[in-house]
Protein backbone atom coordinates (compact mmCIF):
# COMPACT_ATOMS: atom_id res chain seq x y z
CA UNK A 1 0.00 0.00 0.00
CA UNK A 2 1.53 3.49 -1.24
CA UNK A 3 0.82 6.57 1.47
CA UNK A 4 -0.18 9.60 -0.52
CA UNK A 5 0.03 13.31 1.18
CA UNK A 6 -1.47 16.41 0.71
CA UNK A 7 1.39 18.43 -0.20
CA UNK A 8 2.53 15.99 -2.59
CA UNK A 9 -0.66 16.22 -5.04
CA UNK A 10 -0.64 19.57 -4.22
CA UNK A 11 2.82 20.36 -5.41
CA UNK A 12 2.39 18.40 -8.57
CA UNK A 13 -0.75 19.88 -9.37
CA UNK A 14 0.65 23.37 -9.15
CA UNK A 15 4.24 22.34 -10.75
CA UNK A 16 2.33 20.22 -13.99
CA UNK A 17 -0.23 23.32 -14.30
CA UNK A 18 2.83 25.76 -14.39
CA UNK A 19 4.16 23.35 -16.88
CA UNK A 20 0.79 23.22 -18.96
CA UNK A 21 0.33 26.81 -19.45
CA UNK A 22 3.91 28.01 -20.16
CA UNK A 23 5.67 25.03 -22.29
CA UNK A 24 3.97 24.14 -25.63
CA UNK A 25 4.54 20.54 -25.73
CA UNK A 26 7.41 18.89 -27.95
CA UNK A 27 4.72 16.81 -29.76
CA UNK A 28 2.37 19.82 -30.51
CA UNK A 29 5.22 22.40 -31.43
CA UNK A 30 6.57 19.88 -34.37
CA UNK A 31 3.09 19.52 -35.26
CA UNK A 32 2.73 23.04 -35.57
CA UNK A 33 6.45 23.12 -37.16
CA UNK A 34 5.37 20.43 -39.58
CA UNK A 35 1.82 22.48 -41.06
CA UNK A 36 3.75 25.88 -41.32
CA UNK A 37 5.82 23.77 -43.72
CA UNK A 38 2.93 23.11 -45.58
CA UNK A 39 1.45 26.48 -46.10
CA UNK A 40 1.58 28.83 -49.25
CA UNK A 41 -0.53 31.46 -48.25
CA UNK A 42 1.00 34.60 -46.60
CA UNK A 43 -1.33 34.71 -43.67
CA UNK A 44 -1.29 30.97 -42.75
CA UNK A 45 2.59 31.48 -42.32
CA UNK A 46 2.50 34.75 -40.20
CA UNK A 47 0.05 33.45 -37.73
CA UNK A 48 1.99 29.85 -37.91
CA UNK A 49 5.47 32.25 -37.14
CA UNK A 50 3.58 33.78 -34.33
CA UNK A 51 2.33 30.77 -32.67
CA UNK A 52 5.80 29.47 -32.89
CA UNK A 53 7.70 32.83 -31.69
CA UNK A 54 4.63 32.96 -28.89
CA UNK A 55 5.66 29.78 -27.54
CA UNK A 56 9.68 31.02 -27.17
CA UNK A 57 8.40 34.29 -25.35
CA UNK A 58 6.42 32.34 -22.60
CA UNK A 59 8.87 29.30 -22.48
CA UNK A 60 11.76 31.47 -21.38
CA UNK A 61 9.50 34.07 -19.56
CA UNK A 62 7.42 32.05 -17.75
CA UNK A 63 4.65 33.47 -19.24
CA UNK A 64 1.87 31.77 -20.00
CA UNK A 65 1.28 31.11 -23.59
CA UNK A 66 -2.43 32.29 -23.43
CA UNK A 67 -4.13 34.47 -21.46
CA UNK A 68 -6.69 32.06 -21.13
CA UNK A 69 -5.13 29.90 -18.31
CA UNK A 70 -8.58 28.23 -18.22
CA UNK A 71 -10.64 26.10 -16.12
CA UNK A 72 -9.20 22.77 -14.68
CA UNK A 73 -10.31 19.16 -15.82
CA UNK A 74 -8.52 16.65 -14.09
CA UNK A 75 -8.36 12.69 -15.21
CA UNK A 76 -7.65 11.06 -12.15
CA UNK A 77 -6.48 7.34 -12.05
CA UNK A 78 -5.73 5.73 -8.83
CA UNK A 79 -4.33 2.69 -7.99
CA UNK A 80 -6.22 -0.05 -5.42
CA UNK A 81 -2.90 -0.26 -3.62
CA UNK A 82 -2.81 3.54 -2.87
CA UNK A 83 -3.85 4.63 0.30
CA UNK A 84 -4.65 8.33 0.03
CA UNK A 85 -4.21 10.33 3.48
CA UNK A 86 -6.01 13.09 2.12
CA UNK A 87 -9.20 14.72 0.81
CA UNK A 88 -8.52 14.10 -3.06
CA UNK A 89 -10.02 17.07 -4.17
CA UNK A 90 -9.32 19.78 -1.96
CA UNK A 91 -5.60 18.66 -2.71
CA UNK A 92 -6.21 19.11 -6.26
CA UNK A 93 -7.96 22.62 -5.48
CA UNK A 94 -5.47 23.53 -3.33
CA UNK A 95 -3.12 22.98 -5.94
CA UNK A 96 -4.84 25.00 -8.58
CA UNK A 97 -5.20 28.07 -6.31
CA UNK A 98 -1.10 27.67 -5.34
CA UNK A 99 -0.47 27.72 -9.26
CA UNK A 100 -2.92 30.30 -10.34
CA UNK A 101 -1.39 32.71 -7.56
CA UNK A 102 2.30 31.58 -7.92
CA UNK A 103 2.32 31.86 -11.46
CA UNK A 104 0.21 34.87 -12.54
CA UNK A 105 -2.64 32.69 -14.38
CA UNK A 106 -5.64 34.53 -14.95
CA UNK A 107 -8.65 32.94 -12.77
CA UNK A 108 -11.06 32.40 -15.00
CA UNK A 109 -14.03 30.67 -13.00
CA UNK A 110 -16.67 32.24 -11.83
CA UNK A 111 -20.89 31.41 -10.77
CA UNK A 112 -22.60 30.74 -13.58
CA UNK A 113 -25.44 33.22 -12.97
CA UNK A 114 -24.31 36.27 -10.94
CA UNK A 115 -20.72 35.70 -12.77
CA UNK A 116 -18.69 36.39 -9.54
CA UNK A 117 -15.70 34.76 -9.63
CA UNK A 118 -14.50 32.28 -7.30
CA UNK A 119 -11.42 34.18 -6.87
CA UNK A 120 -8.88 31.32 -7.62
CA UNK A 121 -9.97 29.19 -10.11
CA UNK A 122 -11.49 26.36 -8.19
CA UNK A 123 -13.22 24.33 -8.75
CA UNK A 124 -11.77 22.30 -10.52
CA UNK A 125 -13.25 19.76 -12.21
CA UNK A 126 -11.97 15.67 -11.24
CA UNK A 127 -12.89 12.70 -12.94
CA UNK A 128 -11.99 9.75 -10.82
CA UNK A 129 -11.21 6.02 -12.23
CA UNK A 130 -10.06 3.31 -10.64
CA UNK A 131 -7.27 0.88 -12.17
CA UNK A 132 -4.76 -1.42 -10.86
CA UNK A 133 -1.42 -0.84 -8.96
CA UNK A 134 -0.27 1.39 -6.53
CA UNK A 135 0.07 4.66 -8.58
CA UNK A 136 -1.83 7.94 -8.57
CA UNK A 137 -2.29 9.38 -12.40
CA UNK A 138 -3.46 13.06 -12.67
CA UNK A 139 -3.76 14.82 -16.21
CA UNK A 140 -3.96 18.17 -16.27
CA UNK A 141 -5.90 19.90 -18.69
CA UNK A 142 -6.16 23.67 -18.56
CA UNK A 143 -9.13 24.39 -21.25
CA UNK A 144 -9.76 28.00 -22.66
CA UNK A 145 -13.38 28.70 -23.35
CA UNK A 146 -12.82 29.64 -27.24
CA UNK A 147 -12.37 26.00 -27.85
CA UNK A 148 -14.90 24.45 -25.61
CA UNK A 149 -17.82 26.96 -26.47
CA UNK A 150 -17.72 25.58 -30.24
CA UNK A 151 -17.43 21.56 -28.49
CA UNK A 152 -20.95 19.74 -29.29
CA UNK A 153 -22.96 16.48 -28.45
CA UNK A 154 -25.49 14.82 -30.81
CA UNK A 155 -27.35 11.82 -30.01
CA UNK A 156 -27.31 10.10 -33.74
CA UNK A 157 -29.37 7.24 -35.19
CA UNK A 158 -27.80 3.50 -34.67
CA UNK A 159 -27.65 3.73 -38.66
CA UNK A 160 -26.72 6.85 -39.36
CA UNK A 161 -22.75 4.95 -39.45
CA UNK A 162 -19.88 6.28 -40.09
CA UNK A 163 -21.13 8.95 -42.58
CA UNK A 164 -23.22 9.89 -39.86
CA UNK A 165 -20.35 10.41 -37.56
CA UNK A 166 -18.08 11.98 -40.25
CA UNK A 167 -20.67 14.33 -41.21
CA UNK A 168 -21.05 15.76 -37.48
CA UNK A 169 -18.15 16.29 -36.63
CA UNK A 170 -16.96 18.46 -40.24
CA UNK A 171 -20.23 20.46 -39.20
CA UNK A 172 -19.27 21.17 -36.13
CA UNK A 173 -15.91 22.14 -37.13
CA UNK A 174 -17.28 24.40 -40.44
CA UNK A 175 -19.90 25.83 -37.88
CA UNK A 176 -16.62 27.23 -34.94
CA UNK A 177 -14.65 27.86 -38.45
CA UNK A 178 -12.28 30.59 -37.17
CA UNK A 179 -13.13 31.08 -33.45
CA UNK A 180 -11.11 28.16 -31.34
CA UNK A 181 -8.00 28.96 -32.50
CA UNK A 182 -7.46 26.56 -35.23
CA UNK A 183 -5.67 24.74 -36.15
CA UNK A 184 -7.35 22.57 -33.79
CA UNK A 185 -7.34 19.15 -32.58
CA UNK A 186 -10.10 17.13 -32.16
CA UNK A 187 -11.08 14.74 -29.12
CA UNK A 188 -13.87 12.80 -30.38
CA UNK A 189 -16.09 10.17 -28.15
CA UNK A 190 -18.56 7.95 -29.62
CA UNK A 191 -21.17 5.88 -27.86
CA UNK A 192 -21.27 5.23 -24.07
CA UNK A 193 -24.45 7.64 -23.29
CA UNK A 194 -25.61 11.04 -22.88
CA UNK A 195 -22.73 12.12 -20.31
CA UNK A 196 -19.99 9.39 -21.39
CA UNK A 197 -19.49 10.31 -24.81
CA UNK A 198 -18.14 14.19 -23.80
CA UNK A 199 -16.19 13.03 -21.27
CA UNK A 200 -14.50 10.41 -23.84
CA UNK A 201 -13.99 13.42 -26.23
CA UNK A 202 -12.27 15.00 -23.57
CA UNK A 203 -10.08 12.55 -22.56
CA UNK A 204 -9.19 11.22 -26.16
CA UNK A 205 -7.57 14.60 -26.51
CA UNK A 206 -4.40 13.84 -24.01
CA UNK A 207 -3.73 10.85 -26.45
CA UNK A 208 -0.74 11.23 -28.83
CA UNK A 209 -0.50 8.67 -31.33
CA UNK A 210 -3.47 6.54 -33.17
CA UNK A 211 -5.71 4.65 -31.62
CA UNK A 212 -4.51 0.41 -31.16
CA UNK A 213 -8.31 0.00 -33.18
CA UNK A 214 -7.97 -0.44 -36.43
CA UNK A 215 -11.29 0.67 -37.65
CA UNK A 216 -11.01 3.65 -34.95
CA UNK A 217 -7.46 4.72 -36.19
CA UNK A 218 -8.79 4.99 -39.85
CA UNK A 219 -11.98 6.40 -38.57
CA UNK A 220 -9.44 9.07 -36.88
CA UNK A 221 -7.26 9.31 -40.45
CA UNK A 222 -10.79 10.19 -42.35
CA UNK A 223 -11.74 12.42 -40.42
CA UNK A 224 -8.38 15.09 -39.90
CA UNK A 225 -8.67 14.22 -43.76
CA UNK A 226 -12.14 15.42 -44.29
CA UNK A 227 -11.38 18.70 -41.86
CA UNK A 228 -8.42 19.59 -43.60
CA UNK A 229 -10.51 19.99 -47.02
CA UNK A 230 -12.70 22.39 -45.14
CA UNK A 231 -10.01 25.38 -46.00
CA UNK A 232 -10.65 26.81 -42.86
CA UNK A 233 -7.01 27.13 -41.94
CA UNK A 234 -4.74 29.11 -39.09
CA UNK A 235 -7.26 31.40 -37.45
CA UNK A 236 -9.67 30.89 -39.87
CA UNK A 237 -7.61 33.16 -42.30
CA UNK A 238 -7.60 30.06 -44.87
CA UNK A 239 -4.83 27.87 -45.51
CA UNK A 240 -3.93 23.69 -45.65
CA UNK A 241 -4.07 22.86 -41.90
CA UNK A 242 -7.36 23.17 -40.13
CA UNK A 243 -6.71 20.05 -37.68
CA UNK A 244 -3.66 18.93 -36.16
CA UNK A 245 -5.06 15.52 -35.00
CA UNK A 246 -7.85 13.32 -34.03
CA UNK A 247 -8.34 11.53 -31.36
CA UNK A 248 -11.58 9.21 -30.80
CA UNK A 249 -12.31 7.15 -27.78
CA UNK A 250 -15.39 4.39 -27.88
CA UNK A 251 -17.52 2.85 -25.76
CA UNK A 252 -20.47 0.14 -26.17
CA UNK A 253 -24.35 1.91 -26.00
CA UNK A 254 -27.63 1.16 -26.29
CA UNK A 255 -29.02 -0.52 -29.30
CA UNK A 256 -31.04 2.27 -30.04
CA UNK A 257 -28.91 5.19 -29.67
CA UNK A 258 -25.13 5.94 -31.17
CA UNK A 259 -24.13 9.75 -28.81
CA UNK A 260 -21.21 11.19 -30.72
CA UNK A 261 -19.54 13.91 -28.63
CA UNK A 262 -16.96 16.48 -30.12
CA UNK A 263 -14.59 18.66 -28.13
CA UNK A 264 -12.73 21.26 -29.97
CA UNK A 265 -9.27 22.20 -28.95
CA UNK A 266 -7.03 24.88 -29.71
CA UNK A 267 -3.62 25.16 -31.29
CA UNK A 268 -1.82 24.87 -28.00
CA UNK A 269 -3.61 21.14 -26.39
CA UNK A 270 -2.61 22.18 -23.04
CA UNK A 271 -2.20 18.94 -21.50
CA UNK A 272 0.26 17.44 -18.54
CA UNK A 273 0.16 14.29 -16.52
CA UNK A 274 1.99 14.12 -13.32
CA UNK A 275 2.13 10.72 -11.51
CA UNK A 276 2.77 9.88 -7.70
CA UNK B 1 -2.09 57.09 -36.34
CA UNK B 2 -3.96 54.88 -39.02
CA UNK B 3 -6.47 56.02 -41.41
CA UNK B 4 -8.76 53.20 -41.75
CA UNK B 5 -9.96 54.49 -45.28
CA UNK B 6 -6.93 53.19 -46.46
CA UNK B 7 -7.33 49.51 -44.70
CA UNK B 8 -8.62 46.40 -46.74
CA UNK B 9 -9.87 43.10 -45.30
CA UNK B 10 -6.16 40.96 -45.75
CA UNK B 11 -4.06 43.85 -45.00
CA UNK B 12 -1.10 42.81 -42.50
CA UNK B 13 -0.51 45.81 -40.18
CA UNK B 14 1.10 46.86 -37.37
CA UNK B 15 -0.84 49.63 -34.66
CA UNK B 16 0.42 52.27 -32.94
CA UNK B 17 -2.78 53.21 -31.08
CA UNK B 18 -4.65 53.85 -28.38
CA UNK B 19 -6.36 50.30 -27.46
CA UNK B 20 -9.28 49.85 -24.89
CA UNK B 21 -9.51 46.40 -23.51
CA UNK B 22 -13.26 45.38 -23.22
CA UNK B 23 -14.83 42.23 -23.16
CA UNK B 24 -18.49 40.52 -22.58
CA UNK B 25 -18.80 41.87 -18.84
CA UNK B 26 -17.60 45.62 -19.80
CA UNK B 27 -19.86 45.31 -22.82
CA UNK B 28 -23.09 44.48 -20.87
CA UNK B 29 -22.23 47.48 -19.11
CA UNK B 30 -21.66 49.96 -21.81
CA UNK B 31 -24.50 48.65 -23.42
CA UNK B 32 -26.60 49.39 -19.72
CA UNK B 33 -25.76 52.83 -19.28
CA UNK B 34 -26.44 53.85 -23.14
CA UNK B 35 -29.97 52.42 -22.74
CA UNK B 36 -30.51 54.49 -19.74
CA UNK B 37 -28.96 57.44 -21.25
CA UNK B 38 -25.98 57.93 -18.62
CA UNK B 39 -22.22 59.12 -19.35
CA UNK B 40 -19.71 56.54 -20.50
CA UNK B 41 -16.93 56.05 -17.78
CA UNK B 42 -14.31 56.41 -20.84
CA UNK B 43 -14.46 58.50 -23.88
CA UNK B 44 -13.39 55.66 -26.37
CA UNK B 45 -12.95 58.58 -29.29
CA UNK B 46 -10.75 57.47 -32.34
CA UNK B 47 -9.14 54.25 -29.90
CA UNK B 48 -10.02 50.62 -30.68
CA UNK B 49 -11.62 47.83 -28.57
CA UNK B 50 -9.71 44.85 -27.96
CA UNK B 51 -11.61 41.71 -26.69
CA UNK B 52 -9.21 40.71 -24.17
CA UNK B 53 -8.46 39.55 -20.23
CA UNK B 54 -5.30 40.17 -19.69
CA UNK B 55 -3.27 37.25 -17.13
CA UNK B 56 -2.83 39.47 -14.13
CA UNK B 57 1.15 41.45 -13.71
CA UNK B 58 4.11 39.59 -12.88
CA UNK B 59 6.22 41.96 -10.60
CA UNK B 60 8.51 44.29 -12.48
CA UNK B 61 5.89 43.80 -15.74
CA UNK B 62 4.34 45.86 -17.41
CA UNK B 63 1.09 43.33 -18.35
CA UNK B 64 0.09 39.87 -18.22
CA UNK B 65 -0.46 37.57 -21.09
CA UNK B 66 -3.00 39.64 -23.48
CA UNK B 67 -4.07 37.52 -26.66
CA UNK B 68 -8.09 38.35 -28.22
CA UNK B 69 -10.70 36.37 -26.93
CA UNK B 70 -13.72 35.37 -29.50
CA UNK B 71 -14.83 38.31 -31.26
CA UNK B 72 -18.55 36.55 -31.94
CA UNK B 73 -19.77 36.78 -28.19
CA UNK B 74 -19.60 40.60 -28.60
CA UNK B 75 -21.70 40.91 -31.97
CA UNK B 76 -25.04 41.17 -29.97
CA UNK B 77 -23.43 44.62 -28.90
CA UNK B 78 -22.55 45.85 -32.30
CA UNK B 79 -25.25 48.79 -32.83
CA UNK B 80 -23.43 50.21 -29.74
CA UNK B 81 -20.23 50.64 -31.15
CA UNK B 82 -21.41 54.06 -33.29
CA UNK B 83 -21.82 55.97 -29.84
CA UNK B 84 -18.56 54.89 -28.84
CA UNK B 85 -17.06 56.64 -31.98
CA UNK B 86 -14.09 53.69 -32.27
CA UNK B 87 -12.16 53.46 -35.26
CA UNK B 88 -12.82 49.79 -35.20
CA UNK B 89 -12.44 46.14 -32.80
CA UNK B 90 -9.72 43.92 -32.18
CA UNK B 91 -10.46 40.30 -31.99
CA UNK B 92 -10.31 36.94 -33.27
CA UNK B 93 -12.28 34.76 -35.52
CA UNK B 94 -15.21 35.56 -37.84
CA UNK B 95 -18.26 37.13 -36.49
CA UNK B 96 -21.83 37.40 -37.92
CA UNK B 97 -22.71 38.52 -41.05
CA UNK B 98 -24.38 41.67 -39.59
CA UNK B 99 -21.12 43.16 -37.83
CA UNK B 100 -19.81 43.13 -41.75
CA UNK B 101 -22.77 45.53 -42.78
CA UNK B 102 -22.58 47.38 -39.71
CA UNK B 103 -18.54 48.17 -40.74
CA UNK B 104 -19.36 49.06 -43.85
CA UNK B 105 -22.50 51.50 -42.61
CA UNK B 106 -20.71 53.08 -39.73
CA UNK B 107 -17.32 53.21 -41.00
CA UNK B 108 -15.62 51.29 -38.79
CA UNK B 109 -13.07 48.38 -39.01
CA UNK B 110 -12.77 44.53 -37.50
CA UNK B 111 -9.07 43.36 -36.84
CA UNK B 112 -7.54 39.68 -36.02
CA UNK B 113 -4.66 39.23 -33.93
CA UNK B 114 -3.44 36.33 -33.25
CA UNK B 115 -5.18 33.92 -30.81
CA UNK B 116 -3.16 32.10 -28.47
CA UNK B 117 -0.09 34.58 -29.06
CA UNK B 118 -0.99 36.49 -25.43
CA UNK B 119 2.74 35.79 -24.73
CA UNK B 120 3.99 38.15 -27.79
CA UNK B 121 1.67 40.14 -28.12
CA UNK B 122 2.22 41.58 -24.33
CA UNK B 123 5.73 42.76 -25.33
CA UNK B 124 4.33 44.73 -27.91
CA UNK B 125 2.10 46.92 -24.99
CA UNK B 126 3.96 50.11 -24.37
CA UNK B 127 1.51 51.43 -21.27
CA UNK B 128 -1.55 50.19 -19.32
CA UNK B 129 -3.91 52.07 -17.16
CA UNK B 130 -6.98 50.55 -15.24
CA UNK B 131 -9.67 53.26 -16.11
CA UNK B 132 -13.03 51.98 -15.82
CA UNK B 133 -14.76 48.92 -13.91
CA UNK B 134 -11.91 47.70 -11.91
CA UNK B 135 -14.11 45.52 -9.96
CA UNK B 136 -14.82 43.32 -13.06
CA UNK B 137 -10.78 42.03 -12.63
CA UNK B 138 -9.58 40.14 -16.06
CA UNK B 139 -12.69 42.08 -17.22
CA UNK B 140 -11.70 45.37 -16.24
CA UNK B 141 -11.49 48.05 -18.62
CA UNK B 142 -7.81 48.85 -19.45
CA UNK B 143 -6.03 51.63 -21.53
CA UNK B 144 -3.41 50.48 -23.34
CA UNK B 145 -0.92 52.00 -25.32
CA UNK B 146 -0.03 49.45 -28.09
CA UNK B 147 3.42 49.99 -30.33
CA UNK B 148 3.79 47.77 -33.46
CA UNK B 149 0.63 45.49 -32.70
CA UNK B 150 0.25 42.52 -35.33
CA UNK B 151 -3.36 42.26 -36.69
CA UNK B 152 -4.84 41.54 -39.82
CA UNK B 153 -8.03 43.37 -41.58
CA UNK B 154 -11.17 40.89 -41.45
CA UNK B 155 -13.65 43.51 -41.98
CA UNK B 156 -12.73 46.66 -44.18
CA UNK B 157 -15.39 49.43 -44.12
CA UNK B 158 -15.68 48.87 -48.03
CA UNK B 159 -18.06 45.50 -46.92
CA UNK B 160 -15.05 42.87 -47.56
CA UNK B 161 -13.99 39.75 -44.93
CA UNK B 162 -10.83 38.57 -45.19
CA UNK B 163 -12.78 35.37 -43.97
CA UNK B 164 -14.38 34.63 -47.57
CA UNK B 165 -12.93 31.33 -49.06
Amino acid sequence: MKEIQFEQIKEAVSNGLHKACCSLSCSVLNKIKEARSLETSPLAEATFDQIIENAEIANEESLPMCQDTGIITCFVEIGYDVHLNCDLYESINEGVRDAYDRYYFRKSVANPLSRINTKDNTPAIVHVKMVSGDKLKIMLVPKGAGSENMSKLKMLNPTDGKKGIVDFVVSAVKEADGRPCPPIYLGIGIGGNFETAPKMAKEALARTSRSEDKEIAELEELILKEVNKTGIGPMGLGGKTTCLDVFINTYPCHIASMPVAVNIQCHANRHVEVVL
Amino acid sequence: MIDITKLHAGDVIYLDEIVYTARDQAHARLASLLDEGKELPVDFSNSFIYYAGPTPTMPNGRIGSIGPTTSSRMDKFIEYMPALKIKGMIGKGPRDEHVRECCKKYGIVYLVATGGAGALLAKRIKSVQEVAFQDLGCEAIRKLEVEHFPVIVAYDIYGNSVFEK
